[in-house]
């Protein structure tokens, strides 16, 4: 007994004894472990961002040099007209931005099929413009979209109609940029929901099939809900990005070769508030109003996000 | 990061605020931006920073030229490109590693002047001997800044009237020559129009440089005062200079703002379906290579209004005012301004060089041309318009004027409201 207990409460002893001392250094391991991301994620992301509230509430010099004026750049904002019409136009393009969601998951569903000849051959073509640079994607739609000598005039001319200049045109530049956002988000999308079909097990569908279900019931009770996380993924991204939109507006509204001071006539309806803090920040010079415009946009980034995730639970079903 | 002179903690401070201003932008745009290297070999260290590549082999040449002459320098070249450089150089400037040489222009000289961040050059021009008489004076203006000078002018630009001869020809009218106004113009656009064909009289668009501005000086107006502190756009001159362009849009004598969007209106002018183009000297070596109209096309000093008048614009180099080398980067910059530098740029054709007398090589190199006429016009150019924060108040002029070019805004209450615009982002930049 004795014996045993001398055995045993060593041992017992010692279990807690090793871990006491053992976990300090384990913390330390772990602290280190995560040190790399942490000093990072610090150095370029937090810092800043704290630095650049602060200097939202300054008046910056191009080259440094700051004075506190409070909240002046804040009520500036409220007072500029083109802040609103900004921040108008990046809702509009992000809501339109979702209407992409539906059509990647269909074209995902389709393409997911089995004994689909040239599949490969399909995902290569909707994924290429994700890999495009977005300069060559504008110039290219640019040329399409030439009101006067474009391919879509051309073709419109065929039968009979007589196209806007798409690009150049107030009312609907925003559209036609719209458009090139979704056919350049569908590819990055359809990956996400390949991925997640494939996550999907068969025998779902084929119960389904055995209980008599057509290929639409199938797609809308299993496919859909069973999708939903990646959808809900999806989904968050596409309103993050959107709402960071600038350089396919960019693009789309510089004209080549033209000097400093030509602006497209669509420009103010399709600036984005990224756009419009490029402008005021490395284009005016007017950093703190810059800093405040990036605040407001963090803002609301935020703030649907958070909405997002509320939401999420009435619709996501995690398996 | 980028800084690495001064005490540790100044190093910081100005490394952190770069630092998150390169961070955000980096987080919205994907940009960064960090400088030169550090110097070092037993040979001095020059940088000179450039934007155009085309003429980076002219530029690598007149480099060469002075290290040979100074086998005690080196200097390097960096290219960085054109749509990025402003943001870059501002980075670099404010971190304290901009390059010792770098290229500016007209809208950004008073901002780096007034800023601190460009080396007086008056006095070691004056040491050595520079001629600031050698360059066109409109030019130097531009990079003078209180009455100290702060660039020596490289190249210069000035604005013509190209017009397509074939055109001319087919509607029986005399071509372009100095004895032409406003009116002269006006009327052959409206004889040179015949929508049926596409053919157009005249490319009217709202471009400041190649359009409105001449328009405005020749009317008498300006654009900014001379003091710099208040805006021309309210002055019944400066929108008689605006109506001309609007007035002929309203004629229906160019092709609509935009098609001029969508198509740059140089490419439209290579389609030789439209008379008339102002546009500016640097136009000519890319006419001059197109099949369609390189044998169409010439060029003649610009109508005058009221009085004569043409926009002047060049570049010039500077020195970093926080340089390592402040004497040896001044002449490098006083070599590039020299007399040699400028023969070797006039060769390529690219630029008009700015030093006086060596221009006659860039007129010969495209003979088929009267590229004479822009230094014709030298003697009643007008310097670019510019103040401490010109592209504050540049970015307005297109949005303001836009709608009155295409007609949905009298150009008289846009050019109001521009001036208003304007006044307030002067007040800003005091």
């Amino acid at each position: 007994m004795a014996a045993v207990n001398s055995l045993a409460r060593p041992r017992r002893a010692r279990r807690p004894a090793n871990r006491r001392p053992g976990r300090r250094p384990e913390r330390m391991w772990a602290y280190l472990m995560v040190a790399p991301m942490t000093i990072g994620l610090s150095v370029f992301y937090l810092w800043p961002i704290a630095q650049t509230f602060y200097f939202s509430f300054t008046r910056s010099g191009p080259f440094g040099g700051h004075t506190w004026i409070g909240t002046a750049n804040y009520r500036a904002l409220v007072d500029e007209p083109s802040v609103f019409q900004s921040v108008a136009n990046t809702l509009f393009y992000a809501v339109v931005q979702l209407a992409g969601i539906p059509l990647a998951v269909l074209l995902a569903a389709l393409l997911n099929q089995r004994g689909l000849r040239g599949r490969s051959i399909y995902r290569l073509v909707y994924f290429l413009p994700v890999v495009t640079m977005p300069v060559a994607v504008a110039m290219l739609w640019r040329w399409m979209y030439n009101g006067d000598y474009g391919l879509i005039n051309q073709l419109l001319s065929v039968v009979g109609i007589q196209g806007p200049h798409w690009a150049s045109d107030p009312s609907v530049a925003l559209y036609a940029v719209a458009a090139i956002g979704i056919w350049m988000a569908l590819g990055y999308n359809m990956v996400i929901f390949l991925a997640g079909l494939q996550g999907i097990p068969t025998m779902y569908y084929e119960a389904a099939a055995m209980d008599g279900a057509g290929p639409a019931r199938m797609f809308f009770r299993i496919t859909v809900p069973l999708l939903s996380p990646s959808i809900f993924f999806a989904t968050v991204l596409t309103v993050i990005n959107s709402l960071q939109m600038f350089d396919l507006a960019y693009m789309m509204m510089s004209t080549p070769g033209a000097a400093a001071g030509t602006a497209n006539p669509a420009l103010p309806r399709v600036r984005t508030v990224s756009y419009l803090f490029y402008q005021k920040a490395f284009v005016e010079h007017d950093l703190g109003f810059g800093a405040a415009v990036a605040f407001v946009l963090l803002g609301f980034i935020l703030a649907m996000t958070l909405i997002q995730f509320r939401l999420q639970r009435r619709w996501v079903h995690y398996a | 990061m980028c800084s690495k002179s001064g005490t540790p903690s100044e190093g910081r401070r100005r490394g952190a605020r770069l630092g998150s201003w390169v961070a955000i932008s980096g987080l919205l745009l994907g940009v960064a931006a960090c400088g030169t290297d550090d110097p070092s070999g037993g040979k001095i260290e020059l940088t000179y920073r450039i934007w155009d590549k085309n003429q980076q082999p002219a530029m690598q040449q007149i480099a060469d030229r002075f290290q040979a002459a100074h086998p005690n320098i080196h200097v390097t070249i960096q290219l960085t490109a054109n749509q990025e450089y402003w943001t870059k150089l501002q980075g670099d400037a404010t971190g304290g590693s901009a390059p010792d040489v770098f290229w500016m222009n007209g809208p950004h000289a008073q901002l780096y002047a007034s800023n601190g961040m460009l080396l007086p050059l008056s006095d070691q021009l004056k040491a050595d001997g520079v001629d600031l008489g050698n360059y066109p004076s409109a030019l130097t203006a531009i990079y003078s800044y209180q009455g100290k000078q702060y660039g020596i002018p490289k190249d210069f630009d000035t604005v013509g009237l190209w017009y397509n001869k074939k055109l001319f020809d087919a509607a029986k009218l005399t071509y372009p020559d100095d004895t032409w106004t406003w009116e002269t113009v006006a009327a052959a656009a409206r004889k040179l129009t015949d929508a049926s064909k596409g053919v157009y009289g005249i490319l009217a668009p709202p471009f400041n440089q190649e359009n409105f501005y001449n328009t405005v000086f020749q009317a008498g107006g300006y654009v900014i005062s001379p003091d710099g502190k208040s805006s021309g756009y309210d002055q019944p001159a400066t929108i008689s200079g605006l109506k001309f362009w609007t007035d002929l849009m309203k004629a229906g004598v160019s092709p609509s703002v935009k098609s001029m969007t969508d198509t740059y209106p140089a490419q439209l002018f290579e389609s030789g379906k439209f008379g008339m183009y102002y546009a500016g000297s640097w136009n000519a070596i890319e006419f001059s290579k197109n099949d369609t109209i390189k044998n169409d096309v010439d060029v003649a000093v610009l109508p005058q209004g009221t009085k004569r008048a043409v926009v002047i614009h060049g570049l010039a180099n500077v020195v970093y005012a926080k340089t390592k080398h402040p004497q040896e980067a001044t002449q490098f910059a006083e070599f590039l301004g020299s007399k040699e530098a400028a023969e070797i740029q006039a060769k390529t054709g690219a630029v008009i060089p700015a030093f006086n007398g060596t221009q006659e090589a860039w007129v010969s190199s495209m003979p088929q041309f009267h590229l004479r006429s822009f230094l014709d016009e030298l003697p009643y150019a007008v310097p670019f318009p510019a103040s401490k924060n010109t592209d504050a108040w540049m970015t307005k002029e297109a949005a303001i004027l836009g709608p009155a070019w295409s007609g949905d805004k009298d150009v008289a209450a846009a050019a109001k409201e521009l001036a208003t615009a304007m006044n307030t982002a002067l007040r800003e930049e005091q």
